[in-house]
């Protein structure tokens, strides 16, 4: 089986890692970094669970191919704490709105929100609702996870 | 066991420089979200891939008196773009409603024609604004509008050593309003029941000058209504006019309808009935409102 070695920046640190050419981002998320913060639920691009940000863009990791990441700046749920170690204002309004139920969807629901708020920091409710419409909750209803969006956006110091 | 080789060219000479070495056995990866999707639901794969993602000036959004839209461009470009909003409106409403944001950040436009399936949500916008393809292979550049683009589900006349480079849209088309609706049941993550995108260019005295009216999943490829498009040239714009040429859009005079797993012919006949003459409407607000 051809294997690839691949170099790039992951939750700003420089890795490399050698791997069959036919992985996916996020099986090297998970075998190589045992970073399993995102999740295969499809596999297929469908549900968003696997959902990192790559070069500050929202992908589906399960759909990424490794070669790719060549040179590019992975962010994975585990690489958005502060640097105090803390949660993320996000995830602490996540935790304060009951936004999680399961769990499974949270790590991808929380980047999607990330790369929505770094690019756009005061959202109205539909562009919330756009920006995750890629990432499935099989648990909430959505309302707890768009309220908690619109919460970490309020309090963007994250002292709430 | 899945295995291919991974090649990733940093320019498109490099890029026909494999598709030479390789032949049959390479397929072109832009985006992937056909591709890796279907390596991975078919468990099928071919010997090579060789990626486009690298080719980062294949991707833009030009005006220059026509407008000119690089192969690789993402979904997500078009749907930021306000230039795409406001003058290829019908375009920035299919762009902005594919997949997800996850998706459209990777997905290409040239992917999205290439891959040619019956639901390609940007094939009825790029119909009715009349975009040419500019194709690049070992021969040099052809242009192919893209109502002869479509040969079947899946096929296009595009040779497997060719390179989708670019869209080009004609200048005159800045002085229509388009628009697009994409009928689904839900409003993300969804392909379209059916797709209906209507462009149309008004006289002062409000009398439809010319119009372009396109369907996807309607048949086995995106196709023109081009007998509703005859009966509204010169027309007055008139609720009565419209509703006829919805009509004549959904008859079996301009397609016969597919009945497909995800709807029924009669469904999509009644949608196209409704939608032909509310996207009308939408475009001609559009270029009042411009
Ligand atoms: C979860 C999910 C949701 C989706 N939702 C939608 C939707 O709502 N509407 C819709 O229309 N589609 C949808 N799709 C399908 C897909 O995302 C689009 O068709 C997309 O535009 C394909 O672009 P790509 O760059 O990813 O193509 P790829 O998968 O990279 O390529 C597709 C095909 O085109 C060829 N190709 C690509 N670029 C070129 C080029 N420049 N020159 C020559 N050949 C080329 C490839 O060889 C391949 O055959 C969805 C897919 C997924 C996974
Ligand atoms: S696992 Fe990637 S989108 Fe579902
Ligand atoms: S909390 Fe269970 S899927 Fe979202």
């Amino acid at each position: 089986m051809e294997k690839v070695s691949v170099s790039f920046t992951l939750n700003g640190e420089p890795v490399t890692i050698e791997v069959p050419t036919t992985w996916n981002l996020l099986k090297v998320l998970r075998e190589c970094f045992e970073l399993n913060g995102a999740k295969e639920g499809c596999g297929v691009g469908e549900c968003g669970c696997c959902t990192v940000i790559v070069d500050g863009d929202a992908v589906n990791s399960c759909i990424y191919p490794i070669p790719e990441i060549e040179g590019r700046s992975v962010l994975s749920v585990e690489g958005i704490s502060g640097t105090d170690g803390g949660l993320h204002p996000l995830q602490k309004a996540f935790l304060e709105n009951n936004a999680v139920q399961c769990g499974f969807c949270t790590s991808g629901m929380i980047m999607s929100a990330k790369a929505l708020l770094d690019k756009n920091p005061e959202p109205t409710e539909d562009e919330i609702r756009t920006g995750i419409s890629g990432n499935f909750c099989r648990c909430t209803g959505y309302v707890q996870i768009v309220e908690a969006i619109e919460m970490a956006a309020k309090n963007k110091e994250g002292n709430f | 066991m899945i295995d291919y080789e991974y090649k990733i060219p940093a320019d498109l000479h490099e890029v026909f420089t494999l598709l030479k070495e390789y032949g049959e056995k390479a397929t072109l990866v832009a985006g992937g979200t056909d591709v890796m999707v279907k390596i991975r639901n078919t468990r099928k794969a071919p010997e090579v891939l060789i990626s486009l993602r690298r080719l980062e000036d294949l991707r833009y959004i030009r005006k220059n008196g026509g407008y000119r839209i690089g192969g690789l461009t993402t979904h997500r470009m078009l749907e930021l773009s306000n230039l795409v909003r406001t003058e290829l409106s019908a375009l920035h409403d299919a762009a902005s409603q594919v997949g997800s944001v996850q998706v459209r950040n990777v997905a290409t436009l040239g992917g999205n024609i290439c891959n040619a399936a019956p639901s390609a949500d940007t094939a009825a916008p790029l119909l009715v604004l009349d975009a040419a393809v500019v194709l690049e292979g070992p021969g040099g550049r052809r242009r192919v509008p893209i109502a002869e683009f479509f040969k079947g589900t899946y096929r296009t006349v595009k040779e497997p050593d060719e390179v989708l480079i670019e869209f080009d849209i004609p200048e005159k088309m800045g002085a229509f309003g388009s628009a697009y609706w994409k009928h689904s049941r839900r409003k993300a993550m969804e392909l379209p029941l059916i797709g209906i995108a209507v462009s149309v260019k008004l006289s002062e005295a409000n009398e439809i000058e010319d119009s372009r009216i396109a369907l996807t999943v309607a048949a086995p490829t995106p196709i023109r209504a081009y007998l509703a498009e005859d009966f509204l040239r010169g027309k007055p714009f008139t609720d009565q006019v419209l509703k006829e040429a919805g009509e004549i859009a959904s008859s079996s005079e301009c397609c016969t309808l597919r009945t497909s797993l995800r709807c029924e012919a009669w469904y999509r006949e009644d949608m196209i009935k409704i939608f032909v003459p509310r996207m009308a409407k939408l475009a001609a607000e559009r270029i009042k409102s411009r």
